[in-house]
């Protein structure tokens, strides 16, 4: 859709971003400020972070926290890509209509119930409460997300790549790690950073099954800000943010890249080819 | 050998992930269910079990029958389940009737802005879904409270004298369901309205239609499909939102996603938490096969 930009859409924009964008801004501000008192600014500070960093409890939760982060993510990356390969490769399988349910069905699925529901599991088998059980509940539900995500970038994959690798005699594995995979990268590489930031984000489902030892960061969190608003948590929200904010620009920056590449080359292509 | 692998790792790719979701997704809900049917007790885990299969056939048979639906009919008798049911949905419907007017301007607005910025717009959006949900709550409390940043800027311009109170509000939730769920709401509006053919407008207004009515006969029936994708991203959800209404909300606001974790946190009644949220699921099964729909369809469509 392109066509006149009309003064009502500029000032829609810049109202709806400033409502997205000025809560943040002012979260991140407020961190600097040398008063306890949240919302009066009496000068600036970084005095907030230098206490963070001697706050044990927190640090200890930001740990577990990257830890069932880094494995989940990186577990359902892989769950969910085969997912999304079973979706949108086998057409036909028994019960498939039921799992692209169960892909789906996660994202809208209110928190309290997915918690509750693996924490009855875990109780119903057994299973110590802890770490793992942190990990495996985020593998659940961030494994749908990335499935969703590698689907739609497979969806616009030319198969015929894969059909002419076949044909020239690789194996339908090779035929996937060397000539899909790699096309498909990007999305996957964003599917992990989702679930990596998904996992590092969740509150709700971590609270229901985690167990002694296992408290995670937004845990942590959680149990301050019922307490009332105080600067530290506004330093700790600061440099969660920071750290998605840089992530986000530099994988933007390397899929930008890579597309660049990936032209050049079909011009080139095109260019031996003519 | 090498066409054998492959036969295997075919099989392996449905396999694997649909056994994680039948064992860690699809089982947990019918633990769930079993557990709702159960009576509490002072144990750990706190419940007698309904079923064990160590009676065998004919014990399952004696318990099927003396199974008690009674957490159900104890939370359908007690009104302040009822309340909290009937306020989630008619909040979780507020909020996104708002967040749907909040939305379309933004993603017309993007679908309307030069190609070239299009998608610096998109990232734009996507970025605040990245920050953590908790921390965007958050931000909210230092800026609604009576002497928060909002109040302090109201006073300050004149407008009011005496400090709103707002946090510890239904309004509070409002503000916050329709921040935190605002993307989820732009984003497939956005990709509905992209995809338009901006020569049927144009056609439209050809045969005398004003341009609020080329809108509202042409452009707003054609992006159905993301109004619906977008309002079930948001309401499913939000009739189950449990930190918003806890950190926003007042204690005198109920939503049935806080009841269930009060239940189960500071009650320790598992059976009945169990129930409400079996009882939630069943609320939210329509919306959900409504959304499962569109997106099925939205994928056929993309093929």
């Amino acid at each position: 859709m392109a066509g006149s930009w009309g003064r009502f859409n500029i000032v829609s924009l810049v109202l709806g971003f400033a409502f997205l964008y000025l809560p943040i801004v002012l979260l991140v501000v407020y961190s600097f400020n040398e008063s306890r008192l949240v919302t009066v600014w009496s000068g600036f500070s970084t005095k907030w972070y230098v206490e963070l960093f001697s706050n044990r409890g927190l640090m200890d939760a930001a740990w577990v926290t990257a830890r069932v982060a880094f494995l989940s993510a990186t577990v359902a990356t892989v769950l969910g890509t085969m997912g999304a390969i079973a979706l949108t490769r086998y057409t036909r399988f028994r019960g498939r209509l039921l799992f692209s349910g169960m892909v789906f069905a996660p994202l809208v699925m209110p928190e309290v119930i997915t918690g509750l529901s693996l924490l009855l599991l875990f109780v119903a088998i057994n299973f110590d409460r802890g770490f793992f059980t942190v990990t495996i509940a985020h593998i659940t539900f961030s494994m749908c997300f990335v499935a969703v995500v590698v689907q739609s970038r497979l969806m616009s994959f030319d198969q015929s790549l894969e059909e002419a690798a076949l044909d020239l005699g690789a194996t339908p594995l090779k035929a996937f790690f060397q000539v899909t995979l790699p096309v498909i990268m990007p999305a996957v590489v964003s599917g992990w950073m989702l679930a990596f930031t998904l996992s590092l984000d969740d509150l709700v489902i971590a609270s229901f099954t985690s167990g002694p030892g296992a408290t995670t960061l937004p845990m942590k969190i959680y149990s301050q800000v019922r307490l009332g608003v105080t600067p530290e948590i506004n330093a700790v929200c600061t440099i969660l943010i920071g750290i998605v904010a840089t992530g986000v620009i530099i994988a933007s920056v390397i899929t930008k890249r890579q597309e660049v590449q990936r032209r050049r080359d079909e011009q080139a292509a095109a260019r031996i080819t003519a | 050998m090498a066409r054998f692998l492959s036969a295997i790792a075919a099989r392996l790719v449905i396999a694997v992930p649909y056994l994680w979701l039948l064992v860690f997704f699809l089982a947990p809900f019918l633990i769930v269910f079993k557990i709702s049917l159960s009576e509490p007790a002072l144990s750990m885990p706190p419940y007698m079990p309904a079923f064990d299969l160590a009676d065998g056939i004919s014990g399952l048979i004696e318990k099927v029958r003396t199974l008690s639906f009674g957490n159900y009919f104890w939370l359908l008798d007690d009104p302040l389940y009822t309340n909290a049911y009937l306020s989630s949905i008619w909040i979780a419907g507020v909020s996104t009737l708002i967040t749907l007017a909040v939305g379309y301007p933004i993603a017309y607005g993007m679908a309307r802005a030069p190609a070239a910025i299009r998608p610096t717009l998109l990232m734009l959006v996507i970025l605040p879904f990245w920050t953590s949900f908790l921390i965007r709550v958050y931000a909210w409390i230092g800026i609604l409270k009576p002497e928060g940043l909002l109040n302090q800027f109201l006073m300050f311009t004149g407008l009011i004298d005496e400090p709103l109170i707002i946090l510890n509000t239904t309004t509070a939730i409002y503000i916050g369901i329709v921040y935190s769920y605002l993307p989820f709401m732009v984003l497939p509006l956005y990709s509905t309205l992209e995809k338009m053919d901006e020569s049927l407008i144009e056609a439209a207004r050809d045969l005398g239609c004003s341009r609020t009515s080329a809108f509202w006969k042409v452009t707003f029936p054609l992006s159905l499909p993301g109004v619906v994708a977008g309002c079930m991203l948001v309401f499913i959800p939000a009739v189950g939102e449990f930190v918003i209404p806890d950190l926003l909300g007042g204690s005198q606001t109920l939503m049935i996603g806080k009841t269930l974790w009060t239940e189960f946190f500071n009650n320790r009644d598992w059976p009945v938490s169990s129930a409400v949220a079996v009882i939630l699921l069943l609320i939210l099964i329509v919306p959900i096969m409504l959304f499962q729909r569109s997106q099925a369809r939205s994928r056929e469509a993309g093929r």
